[in-house]
């Protein structure tokens, strides 16, 4: 089946079978790697995307079901070769380790400091607990979106 | 993992999906939010060889109250559930329900009516409509029909939907004056099934006694179970503590646990104990303050 999708702003276009699962058209079919596929099971959150600006599990979600619609992906946040913010927070604050976890966390965030530009500490553990890290413990990840929160507010992005 | 193979359909209305749901039969599976149906097809645990994809279906998205019920589309999210204000104010057992569904993304997807057409025993939302005393709204070859939350959940991954039946619609009977009601769910971690959960939906008469209790349990049988038993002991009676206590326990003796990795069938029925008082306590606190 033809599928027409707009990633990261730009069209592409690509043959698949009905099974096919929207992260691997991401990886495998248009090479767009920084997606990652963790756990495969709708538990870790690795292979988070915004689909119409909504995060969802791109390992739970057929590449078909996007057709037509708007995806973005951690390739995404950087700007004319500047860091978004939430990518400047994580690494200003040591928010990864081995980074498995990160594309998903970005994205997740993302959405969510759309929505919350001021959030709690509680605010920012609730949304971003459907993404598993199991390096950092999470506090650096909290301060990383804290980070980049506080930037976006003084209209950083 | 790779589910097996399927044919894809994307039916543009209503009548057009029933068309295929005829023409397929057991060989068709709705595809709405996904979220339990694609992982249980990448464990081939389901190899559905046709996919109706209701996604794009328009009209499907309203949450609205009319009539005297809130009335919800088979395309909306739990994440519509869970931020919408009038939800929060007015359905606050709804609201309880829907943050504790999956995780946030998974939400993002996740319908409220897929919770009950795949009728998962540890689904959430079957529980909270049968305190609820919801209805739910199906059209099919032979027209569109009401079957009360009550008579629709028939086993483990089975309902009262016929053959080339689709769940439409739920309604939630607007909760009059004095209305509370909560679903408190013990569970080990975020997106993790429920260890127990207990739904709670109650109206108070002026004189403070119960006009109405509506008390049902997940994951802690074969089916959502509603505590018949529990509510009758509190029907018309003064919620005070000891009558609580006597419908917990009662509660607790019409669960019907299993054992498994989440604890004993005693540790689980004990669950369902606490969890009921406390589902009380909390309705009974929101009926107090008019929510």
């Amino acid at each position: 089946m033809r599928v027409q999708v707009t990633i990261n702003g730009e069209k592409h276009e690509a043959d698949v079978e009905p099974r096919l699962l929207l992260v691997h058209m991401l990886r495998d079919v248009l090479r767009l790697t920084g997606t990652h596929i963790g756990c495969d099971t709708t538990h870790c959150g690795a292979c988070t995307v915004l689909l119409d600006g909504r995060p969802v599990k791109s390992c739970t979600v057929f590449a078909v079901q996007a057709d037509g619609r708007e995806l973005m992906t951690v390739e995404g946040l950087e700007q004319n070769g500047k860091l978004h913010p939430l990518q400047e927070g994580f690494m200003q604050e040591h928010g990864l380790q081995c980074g498995y976890c990160t594309p998903g966390m970005l994205m997740t965030s993302y959405a969510f400091l759309k929505e919350t530009p001021n959030p709690t500490e509680g605010d920012i553990r609730w949304a971003i607990s459907g993404n598993l890290c199991r390096c950092t413990g999470y506090v650096n990840i909290v301060k990383s979106v804290q980070y980049a929160a506080a930037k976006l507010r003084q209209g950083g992005a | 993992m790779i589910p097996a193979s399927f044919a894809y359909h994307r039916p543009a209305s209503i009548s057009e999906a029933a068309t295929l749901l005829a023409q397929y039969g057991d060989d068709a599976k709705i595809l709405s939010g996904g979220q339990s149906l694609i992982p249980l097809m990448k464990l081939r645990l389901a190899s559905p060889p046709h996919i109706v994809d209701i996604n794009r279906i328009p009209g499907l998205t309203y949450l609205e109250e009319r009539n005297g019920a809130l009335r919800i589309g088979a395309l909306v999210r739990e994440s519509d559930l869970e931020k919408s204000t009038l939800v929060r104010t007015r359905y606050p057992i709804l609201h309880d329900t829907s943050r504790v569904i999956g995780d946030p993304v998974v939400r993002n997807l996740a319908t409220v009516c897929g919770n009950l057409a795949h009728a998962d025993p540890a689904n959430d939302h079957p529980a909270t409509m049968l305190a609820l005393g919801a209805e739910i709204v199906a059209t099919g070859p032979r027209g569109e029909r009401t079957i009360p939350a009550s008579a629709f959940f028939s086993g483990p991954f089975t309902t009262a939907l016929a053959a080339g039946e689709i769940l439409i619609e739920i309604r939630v009977p607007a909760p009059p004056a004095r209305s509370g009601g909560a679903y408190l769910k013990l569970e080990r971690k975020v997106g993790d099934f429920a260890t127990a959960a207990v739904a709670v939906q109650l109206t108070l008469a002026p004189d403070g006694t119960c006009q109405r209790v509506g008390i049902a349990l997940t994951n802690v049988g074969l089916t959502p179970i509603k505590a018949g038993r529990a509510e009758a002991a509190l029907q018309g009676k003064r919620p005070d503590e000891a009558t609580i206590a006597r419908a917990a326990q009662l509660a607790a003796e019409e669960s019907e646990p299993a054992e498994d990795l989440r604890g004993s069938e005693a540790y689980k029925r004990d669950m369902v104990r606490v969890l009921t008082a406390r589902a009380l306590r909390k309705a009974l606190e929101r009926a107090g303050k008019g929510g």
